[in-house]
């Protein structure tokens, strides 16, 4: 009998996975999977923070539907990766996360590097394991990359103490997962649909509302079927954004809190509303009393439990979204719906985004505005949270699907950069640009020496306005210009946190930094500059970190306050 | 069906079969901690297929909170089936054992009061008996405030557990084919 070590049988099943990267931290409790790394058919890759390899993770399965797989120690390597997985799960990522543990024996005797990684773990992934027995180890993870990318994806977490790493015995790859109690359910029920589709037949005001899910599911080609058959208008979430071209003739926008006019105006005028993998969140939906009161609504998810969960609906339809759409799409009638979609254009032409001319100070609306014809919405774009999330989502709508990649459900500062750099890995032939704020970026920049030991090119823009601009916006508008934490620099009038005047112009000098990673760096503060600058950027062969200087009050709008309708839209500060 | 949007609290008794394996009930038990749903009692024990625990919780909420947990219990990869005894004829039973500072004086009373309530009577001591009691709550409150002028020393109760009435039941998928 040919036997294994339990870390020779993880690196086979992940190869028998089809994983072809890595990203992880090696440490005590995890040597032997890492030395079964070592010169395996995969590439591993090593990041400089646990954190960043979760969200590396995350981005490569997000801008593929693959499975993204992170690795760490126990203990503080396990923790280090939490909010990644945190920030996988509330998006419905696939990322398969392995951490080292102490040995069985020691287990519960406050070891050193021992943490509670399954404890911790559990409510941020969609299920986890701790392996005490090697002859189990192929089993789990051949489930768990089931479970991750199955039913409603998410991440799952494998803990494998030390000892099992260790342990010996054959590997045997199941042919099947088979988990009795779990059986998601894929196909819509015939009925559910039949009252679906009459009421999409019957509906004058039709709206589509598509959602994360869309994407997840791949559904992007019956959305556009249906849309068209019935000449349906959609609009989409920020987990949906490239669903459909941007330049498709049916389509709205965004919708939700910083969404378009007529985008929000059209979900609350509509009178069906087809929801396609989303989820009513509250960002989207504004104060629920008065959210989209004239509509029937269908909802199609793939999991139960978002039915009903905050808007009651009329028509529920759990399945996958492909599916489902597929036997809807036999029994639409072709419609027009003209009237309809002109009083949308309408809205459309009232307030749509734009510019304000004649600025002085470098407007990031422009920038991206630029960035978007340039790359022709092609690139693939990932964020940080902020006020330049906002801005990068009402400014560069994609062409496809899985280009955008942004942390919406946990809205996790941080996630831009690392992110990046795993789409960039499983996208080697796409431009990849991270679009990030000076704090986000701060969270996670510590990768730039990944992205540079691995020669791996991302186009890094970090817009500067000196501060955690979206908590300096609320603060203006809803605290009385009390910043509170706000200033990443001393401001006018603001002496710097010490009660000192500084004299630094930058903390830090995003230059100096860029330099001291052998990373090239271009500064600017001109709209005039944005193009040359991006032209200079998308012609390196390298990464390139532009740091584009804004104004701190530059604000995202429209905005809908928090708790108001999305009547209440507040366009523009008059 | 109820009102969906009613705020009124219901209290239900619901029966989950779930894998008998370590790490399940924190699973749980964090879910409805996370969601922030109000359990009244809950209990857990192996059934007849050693690798099948059952748990009975009882939950607090409105209809809109337990249509939730209902589907989150669901959602959990490891929780093999779930029911919901509101609609269903069922038996609900508890057990507590109760210590009662008694002695000669008074005890004879205390025996009396739990043969009516046909409670057993499983430890004697010079100062004190130990009364086993099962029922559901009704039954377990009204003995209780019986034995409390005697002096209640201590007393633990197991939760409620319940099964359907009738010869349906709940079983995990591959116990039914069995059963057929
Ligand atoms: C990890 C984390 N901590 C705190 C927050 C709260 N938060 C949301 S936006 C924001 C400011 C972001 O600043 P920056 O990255 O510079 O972007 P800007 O809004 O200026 O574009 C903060 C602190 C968060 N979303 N994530």
């Amino acid at each position: 009998m040919n036997e294994l070590t339990g870390a020779q049988i993880l690196v086979e099943s992940l190869i028998r996975e089809n994983v072809k990267h890595v990203f992880g931290i090696p440490g005590g409790q995890a040597l032997p999977l890492f030395d079964a790394l070592y010169g395996a058919k995969l590439k591993l890759v090593l990041t400089r923070h646990e954190q960043g390899a979760a969200h590396m993770a995350d981005g490569y399965a997000r801008s593929t539907g693959l499975v993204g797989v992170c690795i760490a120690t126990s203990g503080p390597g396990a923790t280090n990766l939490v909010t990644g997985l945190a920030t996988a799960y509330m998006d419905s990522i696939p990322v398969v996360a392995i951490t080292g543990q102490v040995a069985t024996h020691l287990i519960g005797n406050d070891a050193f590097q021992e943490a509670d990684a399954t404890g911790v773990m559990r409510p941020v992934t969609k299920h986890n394991y701790m392996v005490k027995d090697v002859k189990d180890l192929a089993r789990v993870v051949k489930e768990a990359f089931h479970i991750a990318r199955t039913g409603r994806p998410g991440p799952v977490h494998i803990d494998i103490p030390v000892d099992v790493q260790k342990g010996k015995t054959e590997f045997i790859w199941p042919e099947k997962v088979y988990i009795r109690s779990y059986n998601p359910k894929t196909t819509g029920h015939p009925k559910q649909i039949q009252r679906a589709v009459e009421l999409i037949n019957s509906a004058e005001r039709p709206l589509l509302y598509v959602g994360g899910g869309a994407i997840l599911s791949g559904a992007s080609e019956v959305v556009r079927q249906l849309s068209e058959r019935a000449q349906i208008p959609f609009v989409h979430t920020l987990m949906a954004n490239g669903v459909l071209p941007f330049d498709h003739p049916n389509y709205v926008g965004i919708l939700g809190m910083h969404g378009k006019y007529s985008a929000n105006t059209a979900m609350q005028n509509c009178d069906v509303l087809i929801s396609c993998g989303a989820r009513f969140d509250d960002r989207v939906t504004g104060n629920l009393a008065t959210f989209s009161q004239q509509s029937k609504k269908i909802h199609i998810d793939i999991d139960p439990a978002n039915i009903s969960k905050t808007v009651q609906v009329d028509i529920p339809i759990v399945g996958d979204l492909k599916e489902v759409l597929k036997s809807v799409l036999l029994d639409v009638k072709p419609t027009k719906h003209a009237a309809w979609r002109k009083q949308i254009q309408e809205w459309e032409d009232k307030y749509p985004f734009a510019i304000k001319p004649g600025s002085a100070t470098l407007q990031p609306q422009f920038f991206l505005q630029e960035l978007h014809r340039i790359t022709k919405g092609e690139a693939i774009v990932v964020t940080g949270v902020g006020q330049h999330q906002m801005w990068a989502m009402q400014w560069y709508q994609c062409r496809t699907p899985r280009s955008f990649l942004t942390s919406g459900g946990l809205g996790t500062m941080g996630y831009g950069f690392p992110a990046a750099v795993g789409a960039k890995f499983a996208n080697p032939d796409r431009l990849v640009v991270c679009i990030d704020g000076d704090g986000s970026f701060q969270m996670t920049m510590t990768e730039l020496a990944t992205a540079v030991h691995e020669g791996i090119r991302v186009v890094i823009v970090v817009f500067n306005n000196y501060s955690l601009g979206m908590v300096r916006q609320w603060q203006e508008l809803f605290y009385k210009e009390r910043y509170s934490a706000s200033d990443l620099l001393a401001m006018p009038g603001r002496p710097n946190a010490n009660g000192k005047d500084s004299k630094l112009e930058y903390i830090p000098d995003f230059m100096k930094l860029a330099e001291a990673y052998g990373v090239k760096g271009i500064r600017i503060n001109k709209n005039e500059q944005v193009e040359g600058a991006l032209k200079e950027a998308l012609a390196s062969s390298a990464s390139v970190l532009i740091e584009a200087m804004i104004a701190p009050a530059e604000k995202v709008f429209p905005m809908v306050p928090a708790g108001a309708g999305l009547d209440d839209i507040i366009v523009d500060m008059a | 069906m109820a009102d969906m949007n009613s705020s009124e609290e219901l209290s239900h008794t619901i029966s989950v079969l779930v894998e008998n394996r370590s790490g399940v009930l924190a699973r749980i038990s964090g879910l409805f901690s996370a969601r922030g749903y109000n359990i009244d009692s809950l209990s857990v024990g192996v059934t007849d297929d050693p690798q099948i625990s059952r748990m009975t919780i009882v939950v607090k909420g409105s209809h809109r909170v337990l249509e939730q947990v209902e589907k989150q219990l669901n959602k959990l990869i490891d929780v093999i089936k779930v029911s919901d005894y509101q609609d269903t004829p069922h038996i609900e039973r508890d057990l507590m054992l109760v210590k009662v500072a008694a002695d000669k004086s008074n005890r004879s009373e205390l025996v009396q009061i739990c043969d009516i309530f046909r409670a057993k009577i499983v430890d004697v001591a010079v100062d004190s008996i130990i009364v086993e009691m099962t029922g559901d709550d009704e039954k377990i409150e009204a003995f209780l405030k019986m034995v409390r002028p005697f002096g209640v020393k201590e007393s633990c109760r197991t939760g409620i557990v319940a099964m359907a009435r009738g010869s349906k039941g709940i079983v995990a998928p591959e116990t039914e084919r069995n059963l057929s």
